[in-house]
């Protein structure tokens, strides 16, 4: 298993050495630049020559990308061309923001996903499958930005249930231990400060966490449906086992493989939906940062990010590849 | 290699194999007998025909110009309302005094332009390399497929935001083709496994023996037996392809021409005037969600329709 995992991430380097490159290059090839978006509508020939050369843009790209390795290699991605800030330290102040979203996310698409699409496969033909059907696939087709602002105005805007955006309450300054708001209050005994971000990421949670739920319902009914109709299951149950074990060590188990793999997917592709619900709630994490990056042509940004996005995806795959084997003994690791 | 990849490259060959003609009926008149029977299928169908018939006479349905600012709405907007329905205006103003019950009909044409362009051009240039891959095999097949790999393993609206991104200015054309590469992999992987499964079949042998050209034998006899799953396909990408360029839209990808009546722009727009009227945003959201609604449930339909496994 270790071997396996050791090896698996020696074969990223290469992925991740091609796509570095593949970005830098893509991203310098085109005009405009990060100096013109810079100067905006101040920018002359001269000044854009000026600030290219401050910022190192006039060397040969060659040069300018193994400049940027180097770097890259000991964390240092250089200085966001917006804020002036170290790019990695940004990162770091979003990443928490993203990853309590991301969590919170899937922990709503799991926890009602795998349930509901068993239920949903259990009762197939009637009236909670077909409502479930149905549900799943308007989730799907639903724009995540809107579903965002349509819930805002519901339970925050009319109703007031929840706050409308933002991490935490404005003047609460709640103390940071992990970057995680929820675990924070917990871990500083600031139960307050627990509850209020608790309040604040549950809209942007259930948004984000949309997609991901659908197509988990979706893929978890149609496994147990499959595993279902096998002959172990009626095997199983013709030998007299009790219905709960047929349920839990029969069904669920070999069910749950191609559920797993999708949860993996699933979190991969939060990202993407991470940009979109952090842009409506004013969330102020990693998506923040790439929607900004990208509209400001903040290149150092755009290649960390980029950089950063296909890491997590690789390290996300890697752990859905050592799922499937804890899950399925049949799988060997090789 | 990575799970994603290898998870959507096992899905597009397995969906590859599904659309092989019955016996007697030809495949298509057998699926549209089966569609037919199908209350999903006719559901979608429904839908989409609405659509098409309001874009297609969009010009003769809508009351005024998309462009056209009118006083009588204009005099009704402040910072802090804008004029709800009114005689002449069903749908009442948009955020500059612009007829919306207008911008809406007429928005159906680009949008479901934005989706079609998209669509097809991902689909010409997929099946391009779907059938230069199935065709020939060997090391054509392999450099092709290594290349549709790299752009399989990327979430496919991550990969249109930094393609829509890296464009110099935000347009129309930029959308179009951002979400279309996206698509380009899967409809290549698509056809390709088709036309593998084509390949070793007794009438491709027996044409070959006859000795007809291999370019008729490739696209008059194996191409129309495995084009199924890529029409079933090309129905699902048109519902994301209008999902995708709005949200390119919202984030600001998109056309910057905000006097263009395109639903997915008109909703990123409105989200601005989300107090002042929500229903700016809500008309255009409703068409959307209904339009890919209806193609995914096309889609669903005819991949059942097709699916020898589900025949009788």
């Amino acid at each position: 298993m270790l071997r396996f995992v050791v090896r698996r991430l020696i074969q990223v380097i290469p992925t991740l050495l091609l796509l570095s490159l593949l970005v830098f290059a893509w991203l310098r090839s085109l005009p405009g630049g990060p100096a013109g978006a810079l100067l905006g509508d101040k920018a002359t020939p001269a000044k854009i020559a000026e600030l290219n050369h401050i910022l190192g843009l006039d060397q040969p790209i060659w040069s300018q990308y193994l400049r940027f390795l180097g770097r890259a290699v000991t964390g240092n991605f250089g200085s966001s061309l917006i804020t002036g800030d170290s790019v990695l330290a940004e990162i770091g102040r979003g990443l928490p923001a993203t990853a309590e979203l991301s969590v919170a996310a899937m922990v709503i698409a799991v926890g009602l996903g795998v349930p509901l699409g068993y239920l949903a496969a259990t009762q197939r033909g009637r009236a909670l499958d077909s409502a479930t059907i149905v549900a799943t696939l308007v989730g799907v087709a639903v724009p995540v930005f809107f579903l965002g602002y349509l819930l805002k105005a519901i339970f925050a805007v009319k109703l007031g249930w929840l706050p409308p955006s933002g991490r935490e309450s404005i003047g609460l300054d709640a103390t940071r231990v992990t970057g995680l708001a929820v675990l924070d209050g917990l871990l500083t005994r600031e139960f307050d400060a627990s509850a209020d971000a608790f309040r604040h990421l549950i809209l942007p949670a259930v948004v984000l966490g949309t997609i991901p739920l659908a197509v988990i319902v979706r893929i978890t009914r149609a496994s147990v449906l499959d595993v279902l109709g096998a002959d172990f299951i009626r095997t199983a149950r013709a030998k007299g086992l009790a219905p709960h074990t047929v349920r839990g060590r029969h069904v669920l188990r070999n069910a749950l493989l191609p559920v797993s793999t999708t949860i993996g997917l699933q979190t991969g592709l939060l990202l993407a939906g991470a940009v979109l619900t952090e842009k409506v709630f004013v969330w102020g994490g990693i998506g923040t940062l790439l929607a900004d990056g990208i509209s400001r042509h903040d290149y150092p940004r755009l290649q960390a990010l980029l950089l950063l996005g296909a890491l997590v995806y690789v390290v996300v795959n890697l752990l859905v590849d050592v799922s499937y084997a804890i899950i399925d003994p049949r799988v060997r690791l090789s | 290699m990575n799970v994603l990849m290898q998870r959507r490259r096992e899905r597009l060959d397995r969906l590859a194999e599904t659309g092989g003609a019955g016996e007697g009926k030809s495949l298509l008149a057998e699926a549209v007998t089966r569609l037919r029977r199908n209350p999903v299928a006719m559901v979608g169908a429904g839908i989409i025909a609405v659509f098409l018939l309001v874009a297609v006479f969009a010009p003769l349905l809508a009351p005024h110009s998309a462009e056209e600012s009118f006083d009588a709405l204009r005099a009704g907007l402040r910072p802090d309302s804008i004029p709800g329905p009114q005689p002449g205006f069903p749908l009442g103003s948009d955020q500059n005094g612009r007829d919306e019950l207008s911008r809406m009909i007429l928005a159906s044409q680009q949008t479901l332009l934005v989706g079609v362009l998209a669509t097809v051009i991902g689909l010409v240039a997929g099946m391009a390399i779907g059938i230069l891959a199935g065709a020939f095999g060997g090391w054509v097949d392999n450099a092709l497929m290594r290349l549709t790999d790299v752009l399989l393993s990327f979430p496919s609206l991550l990969l249109a935001i930094s393609i829509a991104a890296l464009a110099a200015r935000a347009s129309q054309t930029t959308v179009i083709i951002a979400v279309a590469i996206v698509s380009v992999p899967v409809f290549a992987r698509l056809l390709r496994g088709a036309m593998l499964a084509q390949r070793s079949s007794d009438y491709v042998l027996a044409a070959t023996a006859l000795g007809i050209q291999r370019r008729h034998i490739v696209l008059r006899h194996m191409l129309p037996n495995a084009i199924g799953p890529v029409i079933v396909q090309a129905t699902m990408v048109l519902a994301s392809s209008i999902l995708d360029a709005a949200a390119l839209s919202f984030l600001g990808l998109g056309d910057a021409d905000p006097g263009r009546a395109e639903w997915g722009l008109m909703l990123a727009n409105a989200q601005t005037y989300l107090d002042v009227r929500p229903e700016l945003a809500f008309y255009p959201a409703v068409a959307i969600i209904l339009v890919a609604l209806g193609f995914t449930l096309l889609g669903e339909a005819l991949r059942e329709a097709l699916d020898p496994k589900s025949r009788r």
